[in-house]
């Protein structure tokens, strides 16, 4: 180790290679060549066998026409598009199944968390069986199980299920109703932006209340009910018009509605059920962190059970549970890679699938995706490191 | 007013009087674990109709119903039969062994066996020894293995790894990556520790670019990009490059983890390592990892079970792992039938769960035993 104390009289003169710091940097030397050796062989054979092979580099295949299609696209994509446009479909598509997914998955793990600490015996249990049995399966087997074994042995078309009058799920896939918002629904948007904006502003004025006069305002619920009463009293007055737009048997499918692929479905599904395992597992944890003695410390101080957990408890469970959370988002983000194998169009599998088949640009592919994954997981460490200064515990 | 006196003292205490019937036995604690409260009960007797929804049709579909000897699929295909055991039976021997040349496949069997002998002592904590065991099962181990599984010497017949497949290699990658990856992850974490800067920088670009992509990304690396990197000429053998993915993918893992055994321990025991006049290797091995090493098992089996999991994603770059065999017996005709498919995914994850749920439990396990520390 290096010496630290160099503000005291020279050390006792020892031989030169025993000096920590001269050894230290001899090896940092060593190391530094060694790793630099290893990439100028590695350059220098792919440069060698990409010659061999004829194959050209550079990034310019990015504007070629891609030649193939989409079936599940988020912007107008079509087979004459070119290669930049088929990664950003599949950079969306990735996107979108992730942030579905983190909802939902968080949503459902928080209730699992909270059932598996459940006084009732029976919920518990059950959430120890679906707990252990999920989180021990390996996920591309749960995302196999649900397309292969359930979405495509699914009825046909015209036997499809039929559930809450409007949906329909078939061995094409999964169809919604879509809302249909006639032009003067702005108004109502306006509105409930207006009722959000309201309610910050009552926090706020709440709060600095609270701490100069120790009076208390009923804050949530009043800000609720403006965001109902308002856009709801906007709706009326305007006269606005919301229409389903439902899914409807038409020859061979259903027009109408938003039709979900039962890849999407599939990779939706499996990802919700496997990640809201480990999210109950953290949920469960951090909220068996928070020691009783700070549940009783707040009964003393005469705070009603609901203020208990909303004031004491919650928020240092949250400490505990945020950050390994964060994680799980990220896993569930890299997880929807997996999709590639059940053919849903993410960035691995239209990117380093089939555009790194049709173009062999392997290195230029591999790179710009592992960036792609490497940006995402980026941001949401710089995101984790702010909100984790924020929370953490401040000693004195 | 007449102060009356009593003059009887009880001497002997009142025999304890039983507890109220309600609050003792099967109905006390079901008045305190089922039905506290009228929520609670609500919530017990929504429990309880799942679990009636729930069990009777899986009981008939996986036992009940289900077809367990069959010659083909005629019989799985009855209106209301349940799941096709029969067509994992016939299945079985491709299920493990996957191509492996039916011959041969004692060897196989005795790497089975073998493992397990190594594995049970190195498991069993009370066992001495731990060290020879170590090495036997780290370094001689994987050696024999590879003889006795590709052959080719000592006149075994020689077996490329392109008929490997079925659970066998789900093993040797599930294996060889925890043997693999726990070496380098150990150094990496003491590299991102070490106070010398270009180590440092090294081991954390490594650890951080290798832990934000997925292992599908690295496996497509290593099977489309490892041809590339070797001299002309050279090939690399398909399930080594996976296996080389796997393996620096959980290295880098297994490194956080590391790190954070080396984080919890107090200064004191570095500034004690010093004082004794060690130098840094001998601190580390002597004093800091075995400590760090102990704080971390749960995590570092918590890696090796994502590891064993994530060993199903080699099936996407062809390679015929368990989860591959039954993905593509699924198609076969002969037994082709509703309940094919969802059959052998019930079998593969079944055999999933046992080795997760094992290596959980033993983790547990450890964490109990091993916790020296002062347990209030």
């Amino acid at each position: 180790m290096a010496a630290q104390d160099s503000e005291r009289a020279p050390a006792p003169q020892t031989s030169f290679f025993n000096d920590p710091v001269i050894r230290g940097r001899i090896y940092q030397l060593i190391v530094a060549l060694v790793v630099l050796v290893f990439f100028w062989f590695i350059a220098q054979n792919t440069a060698e066998n990409l010659a061999r092979q004829n194959k050209t580099t550079g990034f310019d295949f990015f504007f070629a026409t891609s030649g193939f299609d989409i079936f599940f696209t988020l912007i107008p994509y079509s087979r004459a598009s070119e290669y930049w446009q088929a990664f950003v479909v599949g950079l969306l598509n990735t996107l979108l199944v992730s942030l579905l997914g983190i909802i939902f998955a968080t949503i459902w793990g928080f209730i699992l968390g909270i059932a598996r600490l459940s006084s009732n015996w029976i919920i518990s249990r059950l959430a120890v069986v679906y707990i252990e049995t999920l989180r021990n399966i390996p996920l591309l087997l749960q995302l196999f199980f649900w397309y292969f074994a359930v979405l495509k042995a699914m009825p046909s078309v015209k036997q499809s299920f039929i559930f809450f009058g409007e949906f329909a799920l078939n061995n094409r896939g999964l169809n919604i109703p879509r809302p249909v918002f006639d032009d003067k629904f702005f108004l109502v948007v306006i509105a409930i932006v207006v009722a959000i904006a309201g309610g910050i502003v009552l926090a706020k004025w709440a709060r600095k209340r609270l701490e100069a006069t120790g009076q208390r305002f009923p804050t949530l619920i009043t800000s609720l009910a403006v965001l109902i009463v308002l856009p709801a009293i906007v709706w009326l007055i305007s006269g606005t018009n919301v229409g389903l737009d439902v899914p409807k048997l038409a020859g061979f499918n259903f027009k109408g509605g938003i039709s979900l692929p039962p890849e999407f479905v599939a990779l939706l599904v499996g990802l919700i059920l496997y990640t809201s395992t480990f999210i109950a597992e953290i949920v469960r944890s951090g909220i068996q962190a928070v020691s009783h003695g700070q549940t009783e410390a707040a009964a003393a101080l005469g705070l009603k059970e609901g203020d208990r957990l909303r004031l004491v408890v919650i928020p240092q469970a949250m400490r505990v549970i945020i950050p390994p959370l964060t994680s799980q988002y990220l896993n569930l983000t890299k997880n929807s890679s997996l999709a590639a194998a059940i053919g849903y169009p993410e960035l691995v599998s239209v990117f380093m699938g089939t555009t790194l088949n049709q173009t062999g640009r392997a290195i230029e592919v591999v790179f710009v995706t592992m960036m792609v994954y490497l940006t995402l997981s980026l941001l949401t460490s710089a995101f984790m490191n702010w909100y984790n200064a924020r929370v953490a515990l401040v000693e004195r | 007013m007449v102060v009356q006196s009593f003059n009887y003292v009880r001497t002997e205490m009142e025999a304890e009087a039983p507890a109220p019937g309600t609050s003792v036995g099967f109905v006390g604690w079901m008045r305190k674990n089922l039905f506290s409260t009228p929520g609670n009960s609500l919530l017990t007797v929504l429990g309880v109709l799942l679990l009636v929804w729930a069990v009777p049709p899986l009981y008939n579909f996986l036992i009940g119903k289900a077809v367990f000897i069959a010659e083909n699929g005629e019989t799985c295909r009855v209106e209301g039969a349940g799941a096709c055991w029969a067509f994992i039976w016939a299945r079985i021997n491709f299920f493990i062994y996957g191509f492996y040349p039916m011959e041969e496949q004692w060897r196989v069997n005795i790497c089975f066996v073998l493992g397990i002998i190594l594995i049970v002592p190195l498991l069993w904590l009370d066992l001495p020894g731990k060290v020879l065991n170590a090495i036997l099962f780290f370094v001689i181990y994987p050696i024999v293995a590879f003889i006795l599984l590709n052959g080719g010497i000592f006149g075994l017949q020689s077996v490329p790894t392109e008929n490997w497949g079925g659970l066998t290699v789900t093993l040797i990658i599930g294996i060889t990556g925890i043997v693999v990856s726990l070496p380098i992850g150990i150094v990496l974490a003491l590299g991102r520790q070490s106070n010398l800067p270009v180590i440092k920088t090294l081991s954390i670009m490594f650890i951080e670019l290798w832990r934000a992509v997925p292992l599908i990304t690295v496996l497509f690396m290593a099977s489309v990009m490892l041809p590339l990197f070797v001299p002309t000429g050279m090939t690399v053998d398909k399930l080594l490059r996976a296996l080389v993915g796997v393996s620096l993918f959980s290295a880098a893992y297994l490194a956080e983890v590391v790190r954070g055994g080396l984080q919890a321990l107090p200064r004191g025991q570095y500034e004690a390592a010093s004082a004794m006049g060690l130098n840094y290797w001998k601190s580390m091995l002597l004093i800091i990892l075995p400590q760090a090493l102990k704080h971390v098992i749960p995590g570092i089996v918590n890696s090796f079970i994502a590891l064993f999991k994530d060993t199903s994603l080699v099936s996407i770059v062809g390679i015929f792992d368990l989860l591959q065999t039954v993905q593509s017996s699924s198609s076969d005709l002969k037994w082709a039938g509703p309940h094919q498919a969802i059959t052998g995914y019930i079998f593969a994850a079944m055999v999933f769960w046992i080795f997760c749920f094992s290596m959980s439990r033993y983790s547990i396990f450890t964490e109990r035993r091993l916790d020296t520390g002062h347990k209030r």
